[in-house]
């Protein structure tokens, strides 16, 4: 029996979006709501840090899913976020031959190739949408007979049905397809279909050849408001990151920086365990009726809540969970625009993956624990659509660079970054020839550094992979897949819980949603 | 990626089935009838000579047994006892050095995997002895903890002695400390200069010891015992494990993997049990703060008990091999016999039996149909059976310090 009341009816561990999406539905439902952060801003991974001066980014530079419910719910848009227009996706070709992909068309291919994308894209959007309910939705606990997880099984198959039998085989059949078979299937041009499969592989320890989830993945970032075109708000990711803080705020929330959690606090009794609160790096003890972490799973149970209060079986599930990090970073500080060859003004996602073997290659290259040898990238210059981004008339360059491994064999090393970093230089200035004179400062970012920099077991995109084995009610594991935990008064409200990472909120919301249904 | 070559070349000894141990040269003279068995891939007497003889001699006189393919686990580390308490259901944090207690462990959902014995060796050093091998539980259990776990099985040499006369009988080999040696206590001698860990216990239910040696010490610690017989002095018989069957149910003492599928091996759902279901609610502390399967405890104890594993004597002496039980004379099925010994100290058929409950309660009644055989004509018979919440046989001998000496 605790004598005393806790201070919060809610401490909420991190302050990335999820963790903030989470505090702001609670906080308006007028509950007690306070955001520890270790860091120093807020946002998480979706953080805008000033990495030279006058020169900004966040390491997550776009949303491509960010949920439009979520954005009304929260009136987000009252508090200064303004959603931005989707850009093109531009696959680069050395001869200038490129790609480019709108939302519903795609151009620099032959006319075979174009019409069979309106097809392609049309069967993937019929998919997108009868998926799209579920990633707002607590899935249900594997073997349980309750009326609530019963109805989410069987909404899920009644959304199947309504796709007509032939749209549901072929949903069955597609859903774990390797990227590689279904744009083979599809298209016939090399850029094209590494353009495509991008978005199905980044953040990912899978490859074109790999079956998983990628079919999924891609389908999860159609969620959005833009069928999952990259998109920067108008305020830039930052405007996000401040409209969350500010709902919050408003509705009485605290949100405290410098606040590293050491510990969560559990107790035990007879009547078994229960979270009571955290303790912080300085020794301060705060209670709260409930702690909800949105820290990646393994830190939050490995790390804060310690295996002499978890159970075996549970414990080493968790230890399991595939977490290893594949994207590094690179942060150009320009002195001016950068001329892409062929390309007018290079406002777009642009992709450096000549073919699938490409992408695939990099990947057996980090698969073995080494450095990609032609690295594979995403790269925009952000300041093109926010300007307050970097000085007057400057630029940066943000690129995520595919199948860098968080653990390289011999480890990152000072010489390891610096021969990737020229690498990637490399690589870029292939098709932006003047690059290398207009660059004042070059941050790389490896999973390693992200992980340090930024809380993220592994460095890793989703916080632990998003693929078959931990999704939907495996994810992060069974007895933690409802944002519940094994220990009552722990939930979990990150990326690491259904239905997963990226810009979404998803699991903020489904956290909020869950807490506030159970109560 | 480096490849690890394989050792093509045969074993010297790959015929050798089963592993003679520390003792072994010295039991075969002990065991006219070649009635061996596995345990633990070691070759272990099922009967030495004569059943009757050896059950006797535990009973009765002093019985010597080889322990050795008993499962041993050294458990040392900062974090041992913190280790442990996560992974049994009792609290092991008063459990002092020099002493001994009986532990079960049990997996998430409660559900046991095996029960043994943990020594307190010393300040922070334990020593689990198990049913079944545990290696990788232990390594599963160990996790983000600061601690050594190293499977000793064949690292010791071990001897079971038991018996009315086991006190005299090792004091006169020459061991020390065993006048003032209680139950579940752990004490050093030196023997002829070897070192020698006596414990006070076994699976008897009687008075009796364990000794651990250096196997390189086996055969003279052996020696030292049975010379006294040799001497003519006292009456002791080696056992096999056939003898230590009997005796085990009489004790009512359980057999993981025989009275109950252990969890680890359980595939279909509810064939596993847990310690409320196997009669051992008493080694769970809910006090504790955590266990492994506590949860999952908690609950099934705020729920009215489905069936358990009790002590079962069965009227009559024809004997109740796998019998069905029922809860009248032709009624409801309601369980079956696990496993039985007929006592013939007692005079009456002992088992282990699992059966149902139902709100919570055991049936009123309780029959065993028994099929049986005379001159290979097979009948059947009703007997009544009667649950026993104690062991069948306690002596207070047991617990007597000093033992009677003889
Ligand atoms: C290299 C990279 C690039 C990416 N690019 C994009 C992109 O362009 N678009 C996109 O949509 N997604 C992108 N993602 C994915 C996306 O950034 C993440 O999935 C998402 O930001 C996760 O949000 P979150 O709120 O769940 O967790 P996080 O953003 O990781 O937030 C967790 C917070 O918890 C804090 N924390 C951790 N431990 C503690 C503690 N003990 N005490 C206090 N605070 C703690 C951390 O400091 C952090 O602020 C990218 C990911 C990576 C790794």
């Amino acid at each position: 029996m605790r004598v005393n009341l806790p201070q919060y009816d809610n401490i909420i561990i991190g302050a990335g979006h999820n963790g903030l999406v989470c505090a702001a539905y609670l906080a308006k439902k007028g509950q007690s709501v306070l955001v520890l952060e270790a860091s120093d801003t807020l946002g998480g991974l979706a953080a805008t840090r000033e990495f030279y001066p006058g020169y900004k980014i966040a390491v997550a530079h776009s949303l491509s899913h960010f949920s439009p419910q979520i954005v009304s719910d929260l009136n987000l848009t009252d508090h200064g976020f303004k959603s931005g227009a989707p850009m093109p996706t531009i696959g680069l070709d050395l001869q200038g031959k490129h790609v480019v992909v709108t939302r519903d068309t795609v151009r620099g291919v032959t006319d075979k190739d174009a019409s069979s994308y309106t097809d392609y894209l049309q069967l993937l959007e019929r998919f997108a949408n009868m998926l799209s309910p579920f990633w707002l939705k607590t899935m249900p606990r594997i073997g349980s007979k309750k009326l609530k997880d019963l109805t989410t099984f069987a909404q899920l198959g009644l959304k199947l049905r309504l796709l007509g039998k032939e749209d549901m085989g072929e949903f069955m059949r597609v859903a774990t397809l390797p990227a590689r078979d279904l744009m083979d299937e599809n298209f016939d041009n090399d850029l094209l279909k590494a353009v495509l499969s991008w978005d199905g592989l980044i953040g990912s320890k899978m490859a074109p050849r790999s079956p998983n989830a990628t079919v999924l993945a891609m389908l999860y970032r159609m969620s959005g408001e833009h069928n999952g075109a990259s998109s920067i708000p108008q305020g830039g990711i930052e405007s996000l990151i401040n409209a969350l803080h500010q709902v919050i705020a408003t509705a009485g929330g605290q949100v405290q920086r410098h606040s590293p959690v050491a510990k969560i606090n559990v107790q035990g009794d007879s009547n078994g365990l229960q979270a009571t609160g955290v303790e912080l790096a300085d020794g301060t003890v705060l209670t709260a009726g409930r702690v909800i972490s949105s820290a990646d799973p393994k830190r939050t149970f490995l790390q804060l809540v310690g295996v002499e209060n978890l159970e075996i079986e549970f414990s080493n599930r968790i230890n399991r969970l595939r977490s290893d990090g594949y994207v590094a970073k690179l942060h150009l500080a320009l002195d001016g625009l950068p001329h892409f060859n062929g390309i007018d003004i290079p406002d777009g996602r642009m992709i450096i993956a000549p073919k699938m073997d490409s992408i695939e290659f990099a990947f057996d290259n980090a698969k073995y624990g080494e450095s990609p040898e032609q690295p594979v990238m995403e790269m925009m210059l952000p300041s093109l659509r926010d300007a307050s981004l970097a000085p007057e008339g400057k630029h940066l360059l943000s690129a995520h660079i595919m199948y860098v491994p968080h653990s390289l064999k011999g480890g990152w090393t000072a010489q390891a970054k610096a021969s990737l970093q020229e690498l990637v230089i490399d690589t870029i200035a292939q098709y932006a020839p003047e690059l290398r004179q207009q660059i004042i400062h070059a941050e790389l970012l490896t999973p390693e550094d992200i992980e340090r920099s930024h809380h993220v077991t592994g460095g890793h995109w989703h916080h632990t992979e998003l693929s078959m084995d931990q999704m939907l009610m495996m994810r992060p594991t069974y007895e933690a897949a409802q944002y519940s935990t094994p220990i009552p008064g722990l939930f979990l409200c990150g990326a690491g819980s259904h239905p997963g990472g990226g810009l979404m909120g998803g699991p903020g919301h489904n956290a909020a949603r869950h807490i506030l249904g159970a109560k | 990626m480096s490849k690890q070559a394989i050792d093509l070349t045969p074993q010297p000894n790959f015929r050798q089935v089963l592993q003679p141990t520390p003792f072994h040269q010295r039991m075969v003279e002990h065991c006219p009838i070649q009635n061996w068995m596995s345990w633990n891939g070691y070759q272990t007497p099922r009967v030495c000579d004569q059943l009757a003889s050896e059950y006797f001699a535990i009973r009765s006189t002093c019985s010597v047994m080889d322990l050795t393919p008993m499962e041993k686990y050294r458990i040392i580390g900062p974090d041992a006892v913190k280790f442990l308490n996560r992974l049994v259901t009792r609290d092991i944090s008063g459990l002092k050095p020099g002493r001994v207690t009986y532990v079960i462990w049990c997996n998430d959902e409660g559900k046991v995997l095996d029960d043994g014995t943990l020594f307190h060796l010393e300040q922070g050093d334990y020593r689990l002895c198990a049913q079944h091998h545990q290696l990788d539980w232990l390594l599963l259990s160990s996790l983000g903890m600061d601690v050594s776990i190293e499977e000793e099985t064949h690292n010791i040499a071990a001897l079971s002695v038991q018996g009315p006369t086991s006190f005299s009988v090792l004091s006169a080999a020459g061991l020390q400390g065993l006048d003032t040696l209680k139950p579940f206590g752990i004490c050093q001698s030196v023997l002829h200069g070897f070192d020698v860990t006596i414990s006070r216990t076994g699976f008897t239910g009687d008075l009796g010891y364990e000794l651990w040696v250096d196997p390189s010490n086996g055969l003279a610690l052996w020696d030292a015992i049975f010379m006294l017989k040799d001497n003519g002095l006292f009456d002791i018989r080696t056992i096999g494990l056939s003898a230590l069957e009997m005796v085990r149910i009489e004790a009512g003492f359980i057999m993981p993997g025989d009275d109950f599928n252990t969890a680890e091996s359980t595939i279909r759902a509810d064939h596993d049990r847990s310690p409320y279901e196997l009669g051992l609610g008493w080694l769970v502390d809910f006090d504790k703060p955590y266990f492994t399967g506590k949860r999952a405890l908690i609950h099934e104890y705020s729920q009215p008990i489905a069936r358990r594993l009790v002590k079962l004597q069965v009227e009559g002496n024809k004997p109740p091999a796998d019998s069905f039980l029922y809860d009248g004379k032709g009624g409801r099925r309601i369980g079956t016999i696990k496993s039985h010994s007929w006592s013939p100290i007692l005079k009456t058929n002992v088992c282990m039996a699992d059966i149902e409950y139902r709100n919570g309660l055991p049936p009123g009644e309780i029959w065993a149909e028994i099929y049986y055989q005379k001159e290979l004509e097979w009948r059947a018979t009703w007997a009544k059976c009667s649950v026993s919440e104690k062991p069948f046989w306690v002596h207070p001998r047991r617990l007597a310090t000093p033992p009677q000496a003889f």
